[in-house]
């Protein structure tokens, strides 16, 4: 091997020394902190307190439930929309992307105050009235942040199908629309629409400014509330809250990769 | 009435217009071919018969049934895709039943037509196969089943052989006129593979820039081609600038040499120049016998192509091919060499 290879692999080697450390050294000593809540020895006390916290238990079963609402949402609207982007209006795609980042601009607050402005409670759509109506406001302004994520993995999954020539073969066979959705193209993009399922979790989970300005029991307020007034048990929900979402993106590249195994064409 | 009538169509995409008053007439079991170089306009007329184009004048009619406004998805037509368009996400057996499942056939008579298919095509044993694990070749041949499993009433290719090898292409061809004598379904074949058409087809259509150039049985389009386009896209051909000396007695005078054609000259008249065309094949190395003429050529190049051998030789300025069978025992000319070259009358054609 050349001298100059042997330096250039070092200099990488550095500078992926000096990242992970970077990004690992302020987890490894948050996770030191949190199992510090007995005094005196290294325990994991500061999560069976959270653990046991009923709070946390329902804010968290509340954001898993909203971020499963979400995705059930958020795949009904995107990929038939992706899908008829695709077939009949593909020069349309170029403006369907910009839209579909907006939300990546838009701050989260600016959105929200827009949906209280628009469906409070004096409004012709009172969504805020009623704790249901609010939950699925919530759930509606959730599909909108977590749109580039979803969108990007079903268009990436769509363009990696023949979507005209499948849905003809299959309309000639006698399929309406809705089957073929359904049969043909849901199928062949499944691994792109979990690739977005995931990413939405990761996304919702976390999300803090709209549960909070919708005074939803979420698990992002929760972890505010924990943040501003005890010690321990914050570091211990950040380390949970990290472990969620490396355990979404883990999936996300583990059903990426089976969709590599299996060629679409 | 024909079994599928095309009367008068035209397909306009915003001011230009991919298919110039189109029509013919189907019989019922009858294997059509639309040959054409691309842009010509086959794969638009195709689109038109499945539903995936709607004509913008003309109608379309299947058995007696104006099927011109019809959904794609309402005709009972089968269609074979030249990227075999099969369902990835789905086997062998799945993609055969497809049709039949979304038409709510029993599990039975699914299974019983998808064994039936499968048997047809020579793949049993793939039917738990996905596409994927399987090779171009076999591939078509599932998406031929699974159009034919339907029993539609009229079939669609759409350059099915393109994507394949050479070798496979010509069995696959083979198989697929077999199957369509069989089972007696009217098809319809687009490609710009001249020996496709004319290897499979009861009638070739030609055409060029969205118009038809000529219609006719295999023999017809290949030895009586009608315009100057039939006449060079399909086979090899010589063609002479001419000038017509007696149109009465066929004479037409090529360079320093007058040949004559049986062929009516009927749209000419003396003095006027014409194109002139002959098969190489139709000229043979001899010396002229009745009823053939004679020319006196340079040869310019002997060209070895296994079983036939290309002798290139000069008529005045016109170049003039013939080809012979690749005989070891027979003396051919050499470079240089001049030449006696004889075709009969009616070989020489007059082009449009």
């Amino acid at each position: 091997m050349s001298v100059a290879t042997k330096e250039s692999r070092l200099g990488a080697w550095i500078a992926m020394g000096i990242g992970t450390t970077y990004f690992l050294l302020p987890l490894i000593a948050t996770f030191e902190f949190s199992l510090r809540m007995k005094r005196g020895e290294y325990s994991f006390e500061a999560y069976n307190v959270v653990f046991g916290d009923p709070q946390f238990q329902a804010t968290f079963g509340y954001s898993i439930v909203m971020a499963i609402a979400t995705i059930f949402v958020g795949v009904l609207l995107v990929v038939p929309t992706a899908y008829w982007v695709h077939l009949r209006m593909p020069k349309l795609r170029p403006l369907v992307e910009f839209i579909t980042l907006l939300p990546l601009v838009i701050p989260a607050i600016v959105i929200v105050f827009g949906y209280l402005r628009m469906y409070n409670s004096s409004s012709i759509i009172p969504l805020t009235g009623s704790e249901r109506a609010t939950d699925f406001l919530l759930v509606c302004s959730y599909v909108t942040l977590s749109l580039p994520y979803m969108y990007r993995s079903v268009d990436t999954g769509l363009r990696t199908i023949d979507v005209r020539t499948l849905t003809e073969a299959a309309e000639v066979l006698g399929a309406n629309r809705a089957t073929i959705l359904l049969r043909v193209i849901f199928p062949n993009i499944s691994s792109a629409i979990l690739s977005g399922a995931f990413l939405t979790f990761a996304v919702v989970v976390g999300e803090f400014t709209m549960a909070s300005l919708l005074d939803r029991p979420a698990f992002g307020p929760y972890l505010q509330l924990m943040g501003a007034n005890r010690a321990y048990e914050p570091s211990a929900l950040a380390i949970i809250a990290f472990i969620v979402t490396w355990a979404s993106m883990g999936l996300i590249n583990v059903f990426g990769r089976n969709a590599h195994t299996k060629p679409t064409r | 009435m024909a079994f599928l009538e095309i009367s008068n169509i035209q397909k306009r995409f915003g001011s230009q217009t991919a298919v110039h008053d189109f029509s013919i007439s189907i019989e019922k079991g009858e294997f059509i071919t639309f040959l054409g170089p691309s842009g010509c306009g086959k794969t638009t007329i195709l689109r038109m018969l499945a539903g995936f184009e709607t004509p913008s004048i003309g109608s379309i009619v299947f058995d007696g049934k104006d099927v011109t406004h019809v959904p794609t998805n309402q005709r009972n037509v089968g269609m074979v895709f030249q990227s075999y368009a099969l369902f990835p996400n789905m086997t062998v057996a799945e993609n055969i039943g497809f049709g039949l499942k979304v038409a709510n056939a029993g599990k039975a008579e699914i299974e019983n037509r998808v064994r039936e298919m499968l048997k047809l095509i020579k793949l049993d044993a793939l039917a738990d196969r996905y596409p994927w694990q399987m090779s171009g070749g076999q591939q078509q041949r599932v998406a031929l089943a699974r159009a034919l499993a339907n029993k539609p009433k009229v079939l669609l290719l759409d350059e099915p052989l393109s994507a394949l090898d050479a070798k496979i292409r010509i069995s696959l061809r083979e198989e697929i006129r077999e199957l369509q004598r069989a089972l007696g379904i009217t098809t319809v074949f687009v490609t710009h593979d001249q020996e496709e058409a004319l290897s499979i087809s009861d009638r070739i259509v030609v055409l060029n820039e969205g118009r038809v150039e000529q219609t006719g049985t295999p023999s017809s389009i290949y030895n009586f081609p009608r315009t100057r386009f039939v006449a060079s896209f399909i086979g090899t051909l010589n063609q002479l600038s001419g000038e017509v000396v007696d149109t009465a007695k066929g004479e037409i005078r090529v360079g320093t040499q007058t040949l004559i054609t049986s062929n009516p000259l009927d749209d000419l008249r003396n003095g006027q120049p014409c194109t002139l065309a002959i098969r190489p094949e139709a000229i043979t190395l001899d010396d002229a016998g009745a009823g053939k003429n004679t020319v006196q050529t340079l040869v310019d190049d002997v060209s070895f192509l296994g079983s036939i051998v290309r002798i290139r030789t000069h008529l005045g300025s016109e170049s003039l091919s013939m080809d012979v069978f690749n005989d070891p025992n027979q003396k051919l000319p050499v470079r240089g060499d001049t030449v006696s070259l004889s075709f009969a009358f009616e070989n020489l054609l007059v082009l449009a």
